[in-house]
């Protein structure tokens, strides 16, 4: 069975979709939100009986409600896009440095005395603790924000990289030689697709990291994005908007993860796991 | 490098060689020589099984035949397009069965080519196939695929068949066989299949000490046969170059 499914998706190159799912394990997926469901029940319940000071915790309605004003009069989308071009601009800046670095120290012996020194030396600082020196070095606009982002974002890129090019198997590359593949070629038939289910690895880690340093920097020093809203709302000690700002990050973080893992098996479709799981 | 020298295109110098190699010599640091002034040529069409005791040197000697170890000392002359197939079928894990067999090749007709050379192995059915997915003798059948696709005049087996049950290892034998009634290109088998030797090819050698001390002709009549009395004394003989005792 799983068999035939391979040979046809692996002929057309899309997967087949299971369509036989019996009904009752059809609900299964769903057991695992109880949990949070009657949580949030709870909570709601403990608001509206009075058990919690709206002051300190807004109810989950007022927090959807707050979400849906903030989103109609323009000021969740407008902060949200700030903070997404950020994110994206800084998560981009860390993925070509990062390659780049990886690609010069994993593929030369001097790349690596040069490039990976320096590179662990600084990884062990704290980058968050570069805040300050990032403010004075670039005062408050943009660029210290997305390069906060991109430092933090960098080195999770370069150190899974680097290790997923040392890590090829010997043996391919001897078989490359046999096969008389240019220095070119190889790189980029066998070095770089072995070293991509790293470097997968190395862009999930990058991502959660972006939206940390994201956080930190918009709540630091800025005037937009959701980090500044959430900061704002707290002058004004209005629980319903920092908590629509966390909902906002957590659903973002969440998204980003599904888009890596998408990425991930659309790229390494030749890899068992994946297959296993699509069919 | 220099020492590799290419002769005339046929794969064969005046003298009608494919391989010649002469007085090869190779140490690991300074150890003992693996490889002790070692002498041995073939023939163009010629196949050869390479026998040997485990660790004698038969991998470093295909290795340098390969090119994949510099030749210090003595001459290699082999042609200039030889493929290998090693116990492993090294197929990149990323690339579907025909990408890896025409890895390195240009032209728009490589997918024909692939496919023509994977139904010649029986894996005609398995061109568009994830390495990963193949059972051990199919991916080394790609693997000779991918040796055969270069058309290659000197072709080196490394114990091509050690990691097979044995009935495949059968069916693979019979395969190679007449893949070389085919193709007649010059074969160097590594094996330490006594049997598998006398099956395939036209002369057998044992490597001892660094030198090729035993070099026996099979005169054997093809298809062959285990129960033919002429293969039975042949067993005995290099059974006895390998020291082993038969019964
Ligand atoms: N890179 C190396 N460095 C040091 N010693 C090596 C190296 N490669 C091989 N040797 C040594 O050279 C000798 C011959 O090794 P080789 O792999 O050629 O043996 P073999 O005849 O192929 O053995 P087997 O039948 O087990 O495959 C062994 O003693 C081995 O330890
Ligand atoms: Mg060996």
């Amino acid at each position: 069975m799983s068999e035939t499914l391979i040979g046809i998706g692996a002929r057309n190159g899309s997967r087949p979709v299971a369509r036989r799912l019996p009904r009752l394990s059809a609900l299964l997926p769903f057991r695992r939100f109880a949990t949070p469901v009657l949580l949030v029940l709870g909570w709601q319940i403990a608001c509206s009986s009075g058990l919690l000071s709206t002051r300190l915790v807004a109810s989950p309605a007022q927090i959807v409600a707050t979400g849906w004003s903030l989103t109609r009069d323009g000021t969740l989308p407008a902060n949200l896009s700030v903070s997404l071009v950020r994110a994206a601009s800084g998560l981009g800046l860390a993925l070509v440095v990062g390659v780049c670095l990886a690609l010069v120290s994993g593929l030369s012996r001097l790349g690596e005395d040069v490039v990976d020194a320096p590179l662990q030396i600084l990884r062990t600082l704290p980058v968050l603790a570069m805040v300050p020196l990032f403010i004075l070095w670039f005062g408050i606009g943009e660029t210290p924000k997305i390069l906060m982002v991109a430092l933090g974002a960098m080195f999770p890129v370069y150190l899974n990289l680097h290790k997923g090019i040392r890590a090829i198997d010997p043996k391919l590359l001897e078989m490359a030689r046999t096969l008389g593949l240019s220095r070119g070629r190889t790189i980029r038939e066998v070095i770089l697709p072995g070293a991509l289910p790293d470097l997968l690895v190395g862009l999930r880690f990058a991502v959660g990291i972006s939206w940390l340093m994201l956080v930190v920097a918009e709540q630091v020093n800025a005037d937009s994005g959701i980090g500044h809203m959430m900061m704002d709302a707290e002058d004004f000690l209005r629980t319903d908007i920092i908590l629509v700002g966390l909902a906002v990050y957590g659903l973002l973080g969440l998204a980003s993860d599904q888009a890596v893992r998408a990425l991930e098996s659309a790229l390494l479709g030749w890899r068992p796991v994946y297959r296993g799981r699509a069919s | 490098m220099n020492a590799l020298t290419d002769p005339r295109p046929r794969g064969a110098d005046e003298a009608g060689k494919a391989v010649a190699i002469r007085r090869l010599t190779r140490r690991f640091g300074d150890g003992p020589a693996v490889l002790d002034r070692l002498d041995l040529t073939i023939a163009p069409g010629e196949f050869v099984a390479l026998l040997g005791h485990s660790g004698s040197g038969k991998s470093t000697l295909l290795r340098t035949l390969a090119g994949l170890d510099p030749v210090t000392e003595g001459t290699i002359t082999r042609p200039r397009d030889v493929s290998v197939v090693f116990q492993e079928s090294r197929l990149l894990p990323w690339k579907r069965v025909w990408e890896n067999v025409v890895l390195g090749q240009d032209g728009a007709d490589r997918r024909e080519r692939a496919a023509k050379v994977l139904r010649e192995v029986g894996l005609g059915h398995r061109i568009d196939a994830w390495p990963l997915t193949l059972s051990g003798g199919e991916a080394q059948r790609a693997a000779l695929a991918r040796a055969l696709v270069r058309e290659p005049q000197f072709l080196m087996l490394d114990e091509p068949f050690a990691a097979l049950d044995a009935l495949t290892r059968l069916k693979m034998q019979g395969l190679v066989s007449e893949l070389w009634l085919r193709h007649r290109c010059a074969v160097l088998l590594v094996t330490h299949d006594v049997d598998e030797a006398l099956l395939l090819a036209d002369r057998a050698v044992v490597l001892e000490h660094g030198q090729i001390r035993t070099d026996l002709p099979i005169g054997l009549a093809r298809p062959r046969r285990h129960a033919d009395p002429e293969f039975e004394r042949l067993r005995s003989v290099l059974l006895d170059a390998l020291g082993v005792c038969d019964g």
